[in-house]
């Protein structure tokens, strides 16, 4: 393959990895450098059924909390989005028994008040700002929680559309509240009841019921294989 | 070379780039194109299923021996039911979801269960959109001309006009359930036009509409209280005399036991097959998408559809090695995003269908114009902060936070600097034979979404799966449970494993594999 050699990335640490030494859930193992840290867990041998999910950053399975060398703070990561280093240790959260509260969202009265009564627990937020640190997405937890009580529901849902669920602000919550419980609630109360309705889907579902289209499908599905693959031709 | 000098020449270029405009091929350029450099047309990864309902077909090795696979329950098992309902859905994602809460909504007793946790699917990471036809200049015609040219006009049709029509209605649906479409300045849904589409057709969520979406519908199964078998991996589905399905047995994950399940009807919706890595490529797929579906229901005598066929996506990350195989959203090339070689030039129309980018793709890597990584692999440019030269500071942000933040954590910004892509094992195009109800040819048996085949012929459009899984996910599940009520529970039998044991005999028992595979084994034996 005629290729100039220039045009390889340095990525000296993929060739020869260097090797880290790190502690999952207390125990030493030693590990190439820079591999995500659910990768870590299968290098060492172990099996991982709960803990992985979409392996992409998108399901929340692989909550796990660590700590970098020499440095007291425990942070907060998912497995599958972050590099290990040398003298880091971590654990993976369990599912944390949470309460939901549950509820059917068309037949709510007033979904701001009703807030109050699904979950009693989220007006008593002691500002401590826990959840804030603790959320691996960045989301400003704790502002939400406070604009979910003042009924700025529009803005909650905007603030926690990259929430993935993992649950990483509930076991630190010293009022007990589930903030992405919460925020998934405020979210849905304002897509069902606080949202435009949009007039143009009206229109085409009802064009559909009324047969606007069979005029077309008839004339598109009685085509033989080639006027269908010349009609395909004229749609650009 | 470091990184950041290799970047220069896509800076260097991009004025130039702004400035032109590539045609999109012809249909008998892109057909020499995807057959010389497509992953489908490399006959060597291909061959002939040896025996079953697609004996003769071909398909790729790694599965073929899943297919030809034995089970792992014994002729003998125990088959005392465990729990009983009238429909039993098996997978947690899109379709699952969507099955569960029709089927429990129009009445029946509904059981889903899921091998890992509930949500945890494809679904969930879907980030291009949901193609449905709103737009007043669109029509359900329309999307359906569209996603035939993209499936290589092989897509049933009948499939096809089925999940056009019920489009709109499943966007209602999702829109009364508080799914945050986004929404023009007048209310009305925002569509963005997604490659391989004459139209803007996609509804987003921003660049989380599968998360969007999958939060919600989770969040909804648990309000409706619909029973949940978590961790529950199907291993082999149950038969009545007649050979219709009744049921199915599930290894508990926590605990190895069985758990058997009896059902007047089941709904598969099992997901796709990328963490099979056929042909070695690597994958967006999640965790368990191991095509668990596709063994079952061949064992139990459902015919397959298009399964030679797999979409690789376009724009599969390749560096930082963190993150190899990760999608890098089409919507990027949707906005205006450039595809640009080691050399500074663009080599195809950014938004021509999956199957044509990722090939052109592989074609300039093959010819030499690609940029290497030392781990072996090679790539091309995504010019993602194009992005922001073109519409202004802070498009990528706003528009991609889920991508900015994925990169972020290695210490690349996205919006400064061009990603590095090849494609990536992204969706299985067939799967198992569905008629309009989502049923398959064995009795009582339903298959809804990525597991199921025909709709989306040879090459899914980007934003048709989303819809796919909405549409047939609502049909299994009320199909099924208009069904139920006059309906009695079949027998718990293995006739069906008996008849596939007894053929896999006379063809020698070839496969050696138990089949589904469960999970992939990433576990390193450590000795």
């Amino acid at each position: 393959m005629a290729q100039d050699d220039a045009n390889v990335i340095d990525q000296p640490e993929v060739m020869t990895p260097r090797m880290v030494t790190i502690e999952i859930a207390g125990k030493k193992v030693d590990v190439p450098e820079g591999i995500t840290v659910v990768k870590a867990m299968w290098y060492a041998g172990m099996d991982v059924v709960r803990g992985v999910g979409c392996l992409g950053g998108f399901c929340g399975a692989c909550a796990t909390y660590y700590r970098t060398k020499d440095d007291p703070k425990v942070r907060t990561c998912l497995a599958c989005q972050m590099a290990v280093q040398d003298g880091m240790s971590f654990t993976m959260m369990p599912p944390f028994p949470a309460r939901k509260a549950t509820y059917e969202l068309q037949k709510l009265q007033d979904p701001k008040q009703d807030l109050f009564n699904l979950y009693p627990e989220a007006p008593l937020c002691r500002n401590c700002n826990a959840c804030t640190e603790a959320c691996p997405q960045k989301i400003d937890v704790r502002e939400g929680v406070w604009k979910a009580v003042f009924g700025d529901f529009k803005s909650v849902s905007e603030m926690f559309m990259d929430c993935v669920m993992c649950g990483m602000c509930t076991p630190v919550c010293i009022a007990d509240i589930a903030p992405n419980l919460v925020a998934l609630y405020v979210s849905r109360a304002q897509g069902a009841h606080f949202s435009e309705k949009p007039v143009g889907l009206d229109v085409r579902i009802k064009e559909i019921q009324d047969g606007q289209y069979n005029e077309e499908w008839d004339k598109v599905l009685k085509m033989s294989e080639k006027q269908l693959a010349e009609h395909c031709a004229t749609v650009k | 070379m470091d990184i950041h000098a290799l970047q220069q020449i896509v800076h260097k270029t991009r004025d130039a780039r702004r400035k032109q405009t590539i045609p999109k091929f012809a249909p008998t350029e892109r057909d020499q194109l995807i057959h010389k450099y497509h992953p489908d047309f490399r006959a060597s990864a291909y061959r002939p299923i040896k025996f079953g309902p697609n004996e003769g077909d071909k398909t790729v090795m790694e599965l073929a021996a899943l297919l030809e696979g034995d089970s792992s329950i014994q002729d003998h098992a125990d088959l005392t039911a465990h729990y009983t309902c009238d429909v039993l859905v098996i997978g947690g994602g899109g379709a699952g979801c969507a099955a569960a809460l029709h089927a429990h909504g129009a009445g029946a007793k509904t059981i889903l269960a899921t091998k890992l946790r509930l949500g945890d699917s494809n679904s969930v990471m879907a980030q291009g959109g949901m193609q449905i036809s709103v737009a007043p200049e669109d029509s359900p015609v329309t999307h359906f001309i569209d996603t035939l040219k993209g499936g290589h006009m092989e897509n049933d049709h009948a499939l096809l006009k089925t999940m056009v029509e019920d489009g709109p209605s499943i966007a209602k649906w999702l829109l009364e359930l508080g799914v945050l479409f986004d929404r023009q300045a007048d209310g009305n849904l925002h569509v963005k036009k997604g490659g391989g589409s004459s139209k803007p057709r996609l509804l987003t969520c921003s660049d989380y509409t599968g998360l969007e979406i999958m939060r919600v519908l989770k969040d909804e199964v648990i309000n409706q209280k619909i029973q949940l078998l978590e961790f529950a991996a199907a291993i082999e589905l149950l038969s009545d005399e007649a050979g219709n399905c009744t049921g199915a047995i599930f290894k508990d994950l926590d605990n190895q036991r069985h758990v058997v399940v009896a059902a007047k009807c089941v709904i598969l919706a099992t997901g796709g097959i990328g963490r099979l890595h056929i042909q070695g490529f690597p994958t967006s797929n999640h965790y368990g998408a191991t095509g668990d579906g596709l063994c079952l229901s061949y064992r139990m005598g459902a015919k397959l559809a298009h399964i030679d066929t797999f979409q690789y996506h376009p724009s599969g990350a390749v560096y930082p090695e963190q993150l190899i195989g990760q999608l890098v959203t089409e919507g990027i090339r949707s906005e205006g995003g450039h595809l640009v070689n080691a050399t500074g030039e663009r080599f195809v129309n950014e938004l021509d269908t999956r199957d044509v980018v990722s090939s052109s793709i592989i074609r300039e890597c093959e010819e030499g114009r690609g940029i290497r990584t030392m781990s072996g692999r090679v790539g091309v440019w995504l010019d993602t902060p194009l992005l922001d030269a073109e519409h202004g500071p802070g498009t990528v942000e706003k528009h991609f936070p889920a991508m900015m933040l994925q990169f972020e954590r290695f210490g690349i910004d996205i919006s400064k600097d061009p990603v590095l892509i090849y494609p990536t094992l992204h969706y299985q195009n067939g799967g198992v034979k569905i008629d309009t109800n989502s049923e398959t040819n064995v009795k009582n048996l339903f298959v809804a979404g990525e597991a199921s085949g025909g709709l989306h012929g040879r090459n899914r459009l980007m934003g048709n799966s989303l819809l796919d899984l909405m549409v047939y996910g609502k049909r299994s599940g009320l199909t099924a449970a208009g069904r139920v009520a006059s309906m009695k529970q079949g027998q718990l039998t293995l006739k069906h494993l008996q008849r596939f044991r007894a053929e896999a005999k006379k063809h020698g028992n070839v496969s050696g594999v138990i089949s589904p595979m469960i999970l992939p084994a990433y576990t390193r034996k450590v000795n």
